[in-house]
């Protein structure tokens, strides 16, 4: 049987046709969000919504693009690695089922309601439902603080892909230590990948998202059915590659693995305590609160769109994760080819590493030695950074379009700036935000495990979900309420988030031995957010009879 | 009615997900995929089922007409 081991020290002499490959690629995207962005409208409705054109299955492609990311690829593989089996149900059959309910509960009403009014952004829609321009201000930089590091986790992704994708390339060009020497460097990827987006975003705004997430969608979708074929085959087959995963990785038993690193040994925690893994369930409703998906929702043509979205969402999840979380299973196989001391070194720095950041590096590391044909590689690798690109694009998007219609005319004359103008200052806003996300990112390319910075993100959007849902479903939730919600969630998620030491894993009432099994902190801030919406709603001014009439039909 | 029946088949969904039966079995189903893995996939496929009979049968067809009417 051939282990990644074997593949890691027998690799062949490193060809630059993956990177050509990848560049390709991106030319290729570009072209085709290009052409997209030559059926923009030119109106400001068609900039941010897409003038509600968009069908079922680009919609469908769009929202699934968008919420797979880094995270889905990158963190899933590298999270089977470290904590094993239970990775799956941890997040993506939960997802299956909790992303669809909110896009039935919450996406269809929210939809209907904003066509109706002719509302663009989340904002607007709690502006007018909750009678409060300052809740508006509130919430600003709460939706930016949190999309800011969901974006980064996408940047910093592509650097943790395409750092070892492309090492050993140019050795005299980018010269550095160990396992990356020669590779292209953070600065040069991130202002490829984001200057790639930005084109697109820039050209066509929500139109060229859509046709770009489309694109992406199927290309990820291909390419990870494609590597784990590939990757199975250079393992022996299916059979063959899931006989050497680690045995304690199998189960979601909560134990500890010694691991071998060049400096000595290491204990790693495996496993999924039972508490985590239930209260794990809030964090997909995060989708709920995406103020990027909100963005999606509206460019639907009609409610039908949303019936493919909705059915077709879980399965599109299983088809991604169960290739990547058996990629990361497999890739334990490691620690069974001793001796430990023998493993080759760039094996043993990322395989062995007990730095998190190494473990996000797993599915390129696998892909890189185990995938044989460059042009193949090269695809494999495109479609990873497909993934992250299609989450990327709608991000930036969302950030201008709240920027220009929640805060600059907000509270103008309608005739103060033309559609030209409108347009103009979101562009604008979407190059500074992709500027500083670029910046942000280098300087913190080194930081915790992609997966658990996402999950923090995703913490904070599930908590701010009991808003929406009150917002939509009762006719009692108050401004008062509205505010303590936001602040009870605001609080008590930077608490934890602090705790954490600023995006680690954390739970709370974590026992000694771990630090994972206790309740996640998403469920209570989420409960917290809930209880005081409940609470000071009941105790305080009812919205007026017409808010009721335009929200509830 | 129908409302009630969603939310309990939803609750049967959601008490389904924790599968403590699987927690300590490492076998292998089809001689590669974990149990742990196999089930959790097929529950992704019956989640898809579940929401196609949502939209077939309780998909709230007045909500794109009240969209499409005048403020």
């Amino acid at each position: 049987m051939t282990s990644i081991l074997a593949a890691a020290e027998a690799a062949p002499p490193v060809s630059t046709t993956p990177l050509i490959v990848i560049c390709c690629y991106l030319g290729l995207l570009l072209a085709l969000a290009l052409f997209s962005g030559r059926l923009f409208r030119g109106t400001s409705k068609d900039f941010f919504v897409a003038s509600h054109s968009i069908g079922p299955f680009m919609l469908l492609m769009s929202v699934f693009g968008t919420t797979m990311t880094a995270f889905a690829l990158v963190g899933s593989t590298g999270k089977a690695f470290q904590k094993g089996v239970g990775t799956y149900g941890l997040m993506a059959s939960s997802s299956g089922l909790i992303h669809a309910a909110c896009f039935f509960l919450i996406g269809l009403k929210v939809w209907s309601i904003a066509k109706r009014h002719g509302y663009v952004t989340q904002i607007q829609f709690f502006r007018n439902r909750f009678e409060s321009n300052g809740l508006g201000y509130l919430l600003f930089p709460c939706l930016v603080l949190l999309v800011v590091p969901y974006l980064l986790i996408g940047v910093i992704g592509s650097y943790r892909v395409m750092g070892p994708a492309t090492a050993g390339m140019f050795p005299e060009l980018f010269p550095q230590a160990g396992l990356l020497n020669g590779s292209v460097p953070p600065w040069l990827i991130g202002l490829v990948i984001c200057g790639v987006v930005l084109a697109y975003i820039f050209a066509g705004g929500s139109r060229a998202a859509a046709w770009a997430n489309t694109f992406q969608t199927l290309v990820f979708m291909a390419m990870g059915v494609l590597a784990f074929y590939l990757i199975s085959k250079a393992l022996g087959g299916v059979a063959a590659a899931s006989e050497q995963i680690y045995p304690g990785h199998l189960v979601r038993t909560p134990g500890e693995l010694e691991v071998a690193a060049k400096s000595g040994t290491f204990q790693r925690e495996i496993g999924i305590p039972p508490i985590q893994f239930l209260t794990y369930m809030f964090i997909p409703l995060s989708v709920g609160m995406f103020p990027h998906l909100f963005q999606h929702w509206l460019t639907a043509k009609s409610a039908k769109s949303f019936r493919l979205t909705v059915i077709a969402h879980p399965i599109c999840i299983m088809i991604v994760w169960v290739p990547c979380v058996l990629i990361g299973l497999w890739a334990t196989g490691v620690f069974n080819t001793p001796p430990s001391g023998a493993w080759p070194g760039p094996v043993i720095s990322i395989m062995g590493s007990s730095d998190d950041a190494g473990v996000g590096k797993v599915l390129s590391v696998v892909v890189k030695f185990l995938i044989e044909h460059p042009i193949v590689a090269g695809m494999v690798t495109a479609g990873i950074l497909a993934a992250i690109m299609s989450s990327l694009d709608s991000q930036f998007l969302c950030l201008g379009t709240i920027f220009t219609n929640d805060i600059i005319l907000h509270n103008k004359p309608k005739d103060k700036y033309s559609d030209k103008q409108i347009v103009l200052i979101a562009r604008s806003f979407i190059v500074a935000i992709v500027l500083l996300t670029y910046i942000l990112s280098l300087v913190l390319k080194n930081v915790q495990n992609v997966f658990d910075l996402a999950v923090w993100s995703f913490s904070g959007f599930a908590a701010l979900t009991s808003l929406v849902f009150t917002a939509l479903y009762w006719k009692g939730a108050t401004k008062a309420g509205a505010y303590a919600c936001v602040i009870a969630v605001a609080v008590s998620w930077f608490y934890f988030f602090a705790k954490a030491g600023w995006g680690g894993e954390y739970t709370v009432f974590s026992s000694e031995h771990r630090s994972d099994d206790g309740i996640m902190p998403v469920a209570i801030c989420f409960v917290l957010g809930l209880v005081s919406m409940i609470v000071v709603s009941l105790f305080t001014k009812k919205p007026s009879e017409e808010t009721i009439r335009k929200f509830f039909p | 009615m129908k409302t009630a029946v969603i939310a309990i088949v939803f609750i049967a969904f959601a008490v389904l997900h924790q599968d403590t039966w699987n927690w300590d079995n490492g076998n292998l189903v089809f001689g590669f995929i974990p149990v742990g893995l196999a089930y959790h996939a097929g529950y992704s496929i019956a989640a898809a089922i579940f929401w196609a009979c949502i939209v077939k049968f309780a998909w709230p067809t007045r909500l794109e007409e009240w969209a499409d009417g005048a403020d």
